[in-house]
């Protein structure tokens, strides 16, 4: 393997990252908070589809974009109202959003394209085309540094480099505004909070809003930059993933974009390599593809660290009487 | 005890008079879906073919999951449809219980040989047709490297790969021949962003020719080649039209005919059972040539392509068949 090899292996890491780290900071929002989602999974396949939809109509990525999102925020809505409003367990409100999705979107699909559960293959204008960083052909010939500029970080969609800001974008809301630092407090000790006379429900409506956003971009990239068309199930347990690289990164935002990198690297070996050869052993492409749970398993085992869970994360706040 | 035997005496009459009176062709569409734009959407053409025809009618249905094919199977020979039509070797075990417990009933399946007496079996020469593009994708390339992304890893893909990479050594011994595959579960066939990244992998490593033989992951492979500038060759139904100027061609494997064959016989009550191979030699697989890939084959690789044809047909040339032994000699899994 020489350099340029490595540069093209990190190219594809950081297109693969991209949506798990979307919905890994989705996920953040959601359970730092003290909701447990495990409906990220069907907020990125809803969100998929709506873009894909919306900009097979329209012919517009943006307004795909746009409609994707607000898919994705209607089923986080819909999360909420079950688990905040109602008081519902959280896990069986997830699986059903789950479902939902998986069913919604093909049977939607084929009403309206008539493709058996796909939509229309985009092109042009309707898809994130990539776009080039500034200086890149001029840096390209700088040794070392300069490949690595020009080929991995240059040269992806709008979204990707989005992504990359929303993670000190989510360090500081969450740790240096006091918005922040209610949430945070509302996933630990959600009676403190409402001592304090700020509502713990608004407070969990936001951060359920938001995740649901941060979902939504997660499936539009998927839909309308990484591939042109929606498919039947795309997402693919990419939403899972992303929650073993949230336990992973132990509900920090820089160490989920390092798990989420992480992640993106072994499935960019796993599609590079059809097995590695380490001279004694040689190991098999299964096997890399099955590190991100084998590692989040040994991690929430205790082995490594600990992950500890917000406090109060999956239980309704029901006011004393 | 005794009236139930009477009912399902009753039903089994009503079923077999309902067979007999209308015996319309059923026809089961696999996972991948009806418009995969690859293998289930050309069996589908087949029976549209038929129908146009003959303004016969046929039932259809779409299977959802893994679990539904034993129970789909039934029910459309519940409801008299005969022949049965099943698509991909996935339903070898299920038809292999099913078959005995419907004798009057006729299953055909593709891809898979099934040995019952009830059962016709057609198989491929996928290798066949696959050598012929693999030809034709080692004169098209400019790098000396060309690439291959099938769907889940089985046998029958394997098999595509190895006719493939054989076809490409042949025509340039020194190419380098690179092959993945999308998964090892039946998600394979259905995953068009992991086909995408594979074949961009490829790309990353000198591939300017990719050949995808993975159902609807295709969609993504072939995507990935417009975008990003490289040749691409599709699978089953002819694909040349998805994206003019960067299909080079589509290795057509007739399941369309084989439906259509399947229909018709049955209909003049003449169906075969037993195994019936479809080759180079009844054009039962091919290489797909029309308007949207004419600028991009030269004379020279048809010239190729006619006379490695002509020798296959002939016996003088023989491809490797990968499911024969398990094999193959020029390229590793």
């Amino acid at each position: 393997m020489n350099y340029l090899d490595l540069v093209q292996i990190l190219d594809s890491t950081i297109r693969l990252s991209t949506p798990l780290l979307f919905a890994c900071l989705a996920g953040l929002f959601s359970e730092r908070s003290g909701v447990f989602d495990i409906g990220l999974e069907g907020k990125i396949l809803i969100s998929a589809f709506f873009s894909a939809a919306v900009a097979a109509l329209t012919g517009s990525v943006w307004l795909g974009l746009g409609a994707g999102i607000a898919a994705s925020v209607v089923f986080a809505l819909i999360h909420g109202l079950a688990s905040i409003t109602f008081r519902g367990d959280q896990l069986i409100s997830g699986v059903a959003i789950n479902f939902l999705a998986a069913g919604m979107t093909v049977l939607i699909a084929q009403d309206w394209f008539a493709q058996g559960g796909r939509t229309p293959q985009l092109s042009g204008s309707a898809r994130f085309s990539s776009i080039d960083l500034p200086f890149a052909d001029a840096l390209r010939d700088v040794p070392l540094l300069g490949p690595l500029y020009a080929e991995a970080l240059s040269g992806h969609t709008i979204l990707v480099y989005a992504g990359l800001l929303a993670v000190p974008l989510t360090w500081y809301v969450l740790f240096r505004t006091r918005f922040g630092l209610r949430l945070r407090a509302v996933g630990e000790n959600p009676g403190a909070v409402d001592t304090a006379g700020v509502s713990v429900v608004r407070l969990r409506y936001a951060a359920v809003l938001i995740c649901g956003v941060l979902c939504g971009m997660a499936g539009s990239y998927l839909a309308t930059g990484l591939a042109a068309s929606f498919t039947q199930n795309m997402s693919a347990g990419r939403g899972f993933i992303a929650l073993a690289a949230l336990i992973f990164a132990k509900w920090r935002p820089w160490y989920a974009l390092g798990a989420c990198l992480l992640f993106g690297l072994l499935q960019a070996i796993s599609n590079r390599y059809s097995s590695i050869d380490l001279v004694v052993i040689e190991i098999p492409n299964a096997f890399v593809l099955a590190l991100p749970y084998i590692l989040t398993v040994v991690i929430l085992a205790g082995f490594v660290g600990k992950a500890t869970p917000p406090r109060a994360g999956g239980e309704p706040y029901v006011k004393e009487r | 005890m005794t009236t139930m035997k009477t009912l399902l005496g009753a039903a089994a009459t009503t079923a077999l008079c309902a067979g007999a009176a209308l015996a319309e062709p059923g026809l089961i569409i696999d996972l991948g879906g009806k418009f995969d734009k690859s293998f289930n959407e050309s069996a589908y053409t087949g029976a549209q073919t038929w129908v146009e025809e003959t303004d016969g009618d046929y039932m259809e249905t779409e299977l959802a999951s893994e679990a539904q094919r034993e129970q789909t199977m039934r029910r459309m020979a519940d409801r008299g449809a005969n022949p049965v039509v099943v698509l991909g070797f996935a339903n070898g075990s299920t038809l292999e219980q099913v078959a005995p417990d419907y004798p009057d009933t006729n299953f055909v399946i593709v891809d898979m040989v099934v040995e019952q007496p009830n059962v016709q079996s057609v198989v491929f020469a996928e290798h066949e047709g696959s050598y012929l593009v693999g030809l034709m994708a080692a004169m098209a390339s400019e790098t000396g490297t060309v690439s291959f992304v099938g769907g889940m890893d089985v046998p029958l893909i394997r098999k595509f790969a190895c006719g493939y990479a054989q076809g490409a050594k042949a025509a340039n011994p020194d190419v380098t021949v690179i092959a993945n595959m999308t998964g090892t579960t039946p998600s394979a066939w259905n995953d068009p962003v992991k086909g995408g990244e594979l074949t961009k992998s490829q790309i990353s490593q000198g591939s300017d020719v990719v050949y995808a033989a993975a159902g609807g992951t295709g969609v993504g492979v072939l995507q990935a080649a417009e975008d990003e500038g490289i040749l691409a060759i599709g699978v089953d139904s002819n694909q040349n039209y998805l994206h003019p100027g960067t299909m080079l061609t589509s290795m057509v494997k007739r399941v369309d005919n084989a439906v259509y064959d399947a229909f018709k016989n049955a209909e003049a009550g003449e169906l075969q059972t037993g195994i019936v191979v479809k080759d180079l030699s009844n054009d039962g697989v091919g290489v797909a040539m029309d308007e949207f890939n004419a600028e991009l084959v030269s004379d020279e690789m048809m010239a190729a392509v006619e006379e490695a044809k002509a020798a296959i047909v002939a016996g003088e040339l023989e491809v490797h068949d990968y499911t024969s032994d398990d094999s193959c000699p020029v390229l590793d899994f």
